[in-house]
């Protein structure tokens, strides 16, 4: 089990609906946290990466303008973009960037201030980050994407609309103690109840997805900042050290992807790769974070993960298994569909969530046997990066 | 040259694959084949992958296919609104041919089922905007 690279403090903002400030005092939030986490100046980064996606901002190349901000120039800094998996794929980046020898200290930072265009142009720009010259020309967005998924899911592993809904009721339940997530309130299953005049969640977005299937847009900001052993030892009481690391392409068009049934490549792919190089098994993982942009994402993702045998990924909603109390804890912090997924900054923030939970410090979300090794499953766009990263104290 | 016409909105103005268009105003949906090493592509693409090669061919799509999976938009990103609801699927042809594309307004809700045998034709919208769509057999 490598212990070359370790984090050594963590940040993240409120995630919220129209921040009140601009993306540079956005990121200082995540950023002054993750440093006084870290109990280090300035002086001691010697490179930041930022990470985003590139079409919710006017600032064309946000990097340098937000190292300045930061305090971090003159160390090197540039920009990393794979939609909604940027952080954890800036942290990959940051990882071999020490491991090569070439830094020390590198900082993290991930960012997203959504709120300044519409929904609808949102879903636009989405959409338009799948295949713009094959597939946007017929007004694809996210939601009918992994709709995609899970109708064919459905179809072939009896799973079902209560199932999606469970999952939802799942992350709203730690919404609702996660005093960062962007949706605070409890959701009951009469919320999705059609027949229910009232209902939030019941209405059609892409069949078979609803409203309460889907994740919120919010702003945020999320900082990981990693040293190697050296380093971690000399500012670190508790160093939480990247153990695995894998991450995967699949290919754009829904016309080029195996058996939909199945879920998404990219999550398979990454997790194999970071079992093989922390040398554990799916049965060690003490806690999870796994990308839920959708309800059917998070089933899908506790099979590409190995949590559960293909297709029976609804069982462990059936059974609670991932609540809090469970054997396989899963997105205990409410989660993109109730703490928020501002893109940029969503895997820095599911890190986040491992790292204070391998830690002891996760508060009200703590799961309980005192966790040694988590993981984090960050997928961007539908399926088209895949990002997993296995951490141990 | 000419892809502007492409689908209900093109994004897309100028690629190598434009006489795709072409093909659907003739009542043709076509795919590439590569001359060198024989490998298919849908969507089509002007350059092989597997060998490198430019030198392509066009080949028709199968008439028959299996609908994989669909879905049924009832939320449409900006400029798609006035089409609500419509539904979108990927047909399987077998022998690694796979299409995306809208299922034909004519379609109900009700009518459409994974694993149904579906065919492609193209179709020409009010605008003169070309464009395929999945039609049941
Ligand atoms: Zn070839």
């Amino acid at each position: 089990m490598p212990k070359d690279v370790a984090v050594i403090g963590v940040g993240q903002s409120y995630f919220v609906r129209g921040y009140e400030g601009s993306i540079r005092e956005l990121a200082f939030e995540a950023f002054r946290e993750a440093m006084q986490d870290a109990g280090i100046t300035t002086k001691d980064v010697d490179a930041s990466v930022f990470c985003s996606a590139p079409e919710y901002d006017k600032q064309r190349s946000p990097a340098g303008v937000l190292a300045e901000y930061l305090g971090l120039i003159p160390q090197p800094t540039f920009y990393i973009e794979t939609v909604c998996s940027s952080s954890s794929t800036g942290v990959k980046v940051a990882y071999s960037m020490i491991k090569s020898g070439l830094h020390d200290v590198v900082v993290v930072l991930g960012f997203q201030k959504m709120s300044e265009i519409t929904s609808a142009e949102s879903q636009e720009r989405m959409g338009r980050g799948a295949d713009i010259q094959w597939e946007a020309p017929f007004g694809t967005m996210m939601p009918a994407y992994y709709a995609l998924y899970a109708q064919a899911y459905m179809a072939k592993n009896g799973l079902t609309h209560e199932d999606l809904m469970n999952v939802r009721l799942k992350s709203a339940t730690y919404g609702q103690i996660n005093e960062r997530a962007v949706y605070r309130k409890g959701v009951k299953p009469e919320d999705f109840d059609p027949k229910n005049p009232d209902a939030r969640m019941a209405g059609l977005v892409a069949w078979p997805l609803r409203v309460g299937d889907a994740c919120a847009n919010a702003d945020g900001s999320s900082c990981v900042i990693l040293a190697n052993a050296e380093k971690a030892k000399i500012f670190s009481k508790k160093p939480v050290w990247i153990l695995g690391i894998g991450a995967a392409s699949e290919a754009v068009n829904m016309a080029s992807r195996p058996d939909f049934s199945k879920g998404l490549s990219v999550g398979y792919k990454a997790a194999e790769q970071a079992y093989k190089m922390a040398g554990v098994t799916p049965k060690d993982i003490k806690v999870a974070e796994v990308h839920d942009c959708f309800t059917i994402a998070e089933i899908m993702a506790y099979e590409g993960l190995g949590f559960a045998p293909m297709g029976e990924g609804k069982q462990l909603i059936r059974e609670k298994a991932t609540y809090k109390e469970g054997p396989i804890p899963v997105n205990v912090d409410g989660g993109l569909l109730s703490k928020g997924h501002p893109i940029g900054a969503t895997g820095g923030s599911q890190i986040r969530t491992i790292v204070l939970q391998l830690r002891g410090e996760a508060g009200p979300m703590q799961v309980p046997g005192e966790p040694d090794i988590g993981l984090v499953h960050n997928v961007g766009g539908v399926g088209l990066y895949g990002n997993v990263t296995i951490f141990g104290r | 040259m000419g892809f502007e016409k492409f689908g209900r909105k093109s994004f897309t103005g100028m690629t190598k694959t434009g006489k795709f268009v072409d093909f659907l105003s003739e009542g043709k949906v076509e795919g590439t084949v590569c001359k060198k090493c024989g490998a298919r592509y849908f969507p089509p693409r002007a350059d092989c992958a597997a060998c490198f090669s430019s030198d392509m061919d066009w080949f028709e799509m199968p008439k028959k296919g299996s609908l994989e999976t669909f879905t049924i938009a009832y939320y449409a990103p900006y400029g798609f609104e006035k089409d609500c609801p419509y539904s979108m699927g990927v047909v399987d042809f077998g022998n690694n041919l796979k299409l995306f594309a809208r299922l034909s307004s004519d379609l109900k809700p009700e009518d459409i089922k994974v694993g149904m045998d579906v065919s492609v034709r193209p179709v020409q919208y009010d605008d003169g905007q070309l464009s395929f769509e999945i039609v049941k057999v």
